[in-house]
């Protein structure tokens, strides 16, 4: 057991069903993340990592267990607190309106403002240091249903880190991006860990999580297949058991490569 | 208004005034950054002259120095102008704001603001009154707030008991339905209704219009009406959140069902006390809003302002027109949606903003 300052976030015996006709989505996952670490949540499609995200930002609520941020129950904290201390980057988001970019992001702001107040010039400038910080500053006069679905996806983590929070929350953050837009946001989720964010992303992508993550959660239907430090989880093993299928592990020049034994067979 | 051309996504050109916010071209002139002022000049302009439009003493125009040699003129522009110009901006600017709040809580560009069977509902009211109690403008009025607002609460008990979509689109479903119950009540009281007395009245109503108004029925309507867009002023800024969905809402702090609902009731208290004055007045609140968008940009803390200035003028001119141009009264609600949808189909059809950059 660690002590309460070196846990970030803290899970206990979660269990979690959307309805009672409907299969239960998470029995009984225990998890401890250290702060300022990079956490990937993989599995299958289906495995319950986006309504894990959910649970933790605290949109949902457990049947059963226990949620801890900061070593204090998560119902401690008030909507506010909690809007300042986790930020979430959601898969996709229909966007009705032709807000501008940067008015997008600036909306990341709001929990720094009364539900009266209106967002300062250093709101704007905060706005403005996120777009940087990701590379799409030359957009930010651009409409944002008008961006391509990898600028958007870019566009909606700038309005996270204009939030500012200290736990990052991002449901498949790789999905729609090119390689470099890729690299990009791993340079950005490294930089954020770096000065103490803790980061947790969920992916189905095995190699994502090779060249990423410091710790790993692998899930499938609902319950924790194994969780750990990267090297010793990210094991041909545990995938197997987490994908249902043969996967071999491959150590090359310092770095880990994932491949599944169909493809590993028709290559070798 | 006609006048009113977009023009790179952010400026206003209302005449040869170019009108900007935000990132304003170093050019641009005073003007050009405070486009509020602009529109506010430009409201009180046409409110000062409204006074002097009409069919008295001769048709379309009064000369102003007949204020101080005529009793009658006074009277006429102190008891009967000035309550219904003031009515009429206030019509405008809650129909307006009140479309621009529903649109974007609804996430739906083309939501109006009776559309929760709450202009259906009023007309229900209106007719029922003029049918069976009576016929009195304060009866009519009465009636028709009461069904205004009993076409929200069918509307909303109905949404929450539906099991299918989820919140937003269920309301949207239960408005349609509700709407679709109060017409077909119309409908049949206009069957039953006397076709010499009864049938023009309810027609007229129908098609609005503010020929009645007195300064009773103005502080009436303002008791309502500024409040109601004053806590939508207030949270302008707040109103860009409640348009994204709940999740991405809920990660930033907001408890979108309570504010949400907190904005519906003040625009739907601010349209039911305008519809219920001066009947159905179509398109103002599902024009205006667009108007405001491509003039000054999405962003709320802008175009809300601008909504509910733009809404004001645009059902002044509306009603200036409808009580001058003919010697009857045209009924102001064909006027709106006359000018509306030409205005509408106008600005559909120039540049959009996206497609020059």
């Amino acid at each position: 057991m660690s002590a309460p300052n070196t846990r970030s976030v803290s899970l206990s015996d979660l269990r979690f069903g959307y309805d009672k006709e409907m299969p239960t989505v998470l029995h009984g996952l225990s998890l401890d993340i250290p702060p300022g670490t990079i956490t990937a949540v993989l599995g299958p499609n289906g495995a319950g990592k986006t309504t894990l995200l959910r649970i933790i930002l605290g949109l949902l609520a457990p049947q059963a267990g226990s949620i801890s941020i900061d070593g204090k129950p998560q119902q401690s904290y008030s909507r506010q607190q909690m809007s300042r201390l986790i930020g979430l980057v959601p898969q996709s988001e229909y966007v009705p309106f032709d807000f501008s970019v940067l008015e997008f992001v600036l909306l990341g702001r709001a929990p720094y403002l009364s539900p009266l107040a209106m967002p300062s010039e250093a709101d704007r400038q905060i706005a403005r240091d996120a777009l940087c910080s990701i590379g799409l500053e030359h957009l930010q006069d651009r409409p944002t249903p008008s961006l391509s679905g990898g600028e958007r996806q870019l566009a909606m983590v700038a309005r996270a880190l204009a939030q500012k929070p200290r736990i990052l929350l991002l449901d498949e953050p790789t999905s729609h991006l090119d390689l470099g837009n890729r690299d990009r946001i791993l340079g950005v989720l490294r930089a954020q860990a770096r000065n103490g964010v803790t980061v947790i992303f969920t992916t189905h992508d095995p190699n994502l999580v090779a060249v990423t993550a410091d710790y790993v959660v692998l899930m499938r239907q609902g319950a924790l297949v194994a969780a750990g430090a990267l090297a010793a989880t990210l094991t041909a093993e545990n995938l197997s058991a987490t994908y249902g299928i043969e996967v071999q592990v491959i150590r090359w020049d310092g770095h880990l490569f994932v491949v599944s034994d169909q493809i590993g067979r028709e290559s070798g | 208004m006609s006048a009113v051309k977009v023009e790179r996504g952010r400026g206003l050109d209302v005449g040869s005034w170019r009108l900007e916010v935000g990132g304003a071209t170093p050019r641009a002139g005073w003007l050009a950054r405070h486009p509020f002022v602009g529109l506010t000049a430009l409201l009180l302009l046409v409110l000062g002259l409204s006074l002097f439009v009409g069919r008295y003493p001769q048709p379309y125009w009064m000369p102003p120095t007949l204020l101080q040699e005529n009793e009658l003129a006074r009277q006429l522009v102190f008891n009967l102008r000035l309550p219904r110009i003031l009515t009429a901006v206030l019509l405008g600017m809650a129909l307006a704001g009140a479309g621009a709040v529903m649109q974007m809580i609804f996430r739906n560009p083309l939501v109006e603001p009776g559309f929760l069977g709450v202009s259906q509902g009023a007309g229900f009211g209106a007719a029922l009154a003029i049918i069976r109690l009576g016929n009195a403008p304060l009866v009519v009025a009465a009636s028709a707030a009461f069904f205004a607002f009993l076409g929200l609460v069918l509307s909303y008990l109905l949404a929450r008991n539906l099991r299918y979509g989820g919140w937003v689109l269920r309301l949207v479903l239960a408005g349609i339905a509700v709407s679709a119950l109060f017409s077909s009540g119309v409908g049949l009281l206009k069957y039953v209704a006397d076709p010499l007395k009864q049938l023009p009245e309810i027609t007229f109503w129908l098609l609005g219009g503010l020929w009645s108004v007195t300064w009773g029925e103005f502080i009436y309507v303002a008791l309502v009406v500024i409040p109601a867009l004053g806590v939508v002023w207030l949270m302008r800024w707040r109103l860009n959140l409640l348009s994204l969905s709940d999740e991405t809402a809920f990660s930033l702090g907001v408890s979108a069902g309570r504010e949400r609902a907190l904005l519906l009731g003040v625009s739907v208290a601010a349209t039911a006390a305008v519809v219920a004055v001066a009947g159905i007045v179509g398109w103002i609140g599902l024009i205006v809003p667009h108007l405001a968008r491509r003039a000054l940009g999405t962003d709320a803390q802008h175009s809300l302002p601008a909504s509910i200035l733009i809404g004001g003028i645009f059902a002044l001119v509306c009603d200036d027109l409808a009580r001058t141009l003919y010697v009857g009264e045209i009924p102001l609600g064909i006027l709106t949606s006359l000018i509306g949808a030409v205005l509408f189909a106008a600005m559909m059809m120039s540049n959009p903003q996206r497609s020059r950059r």
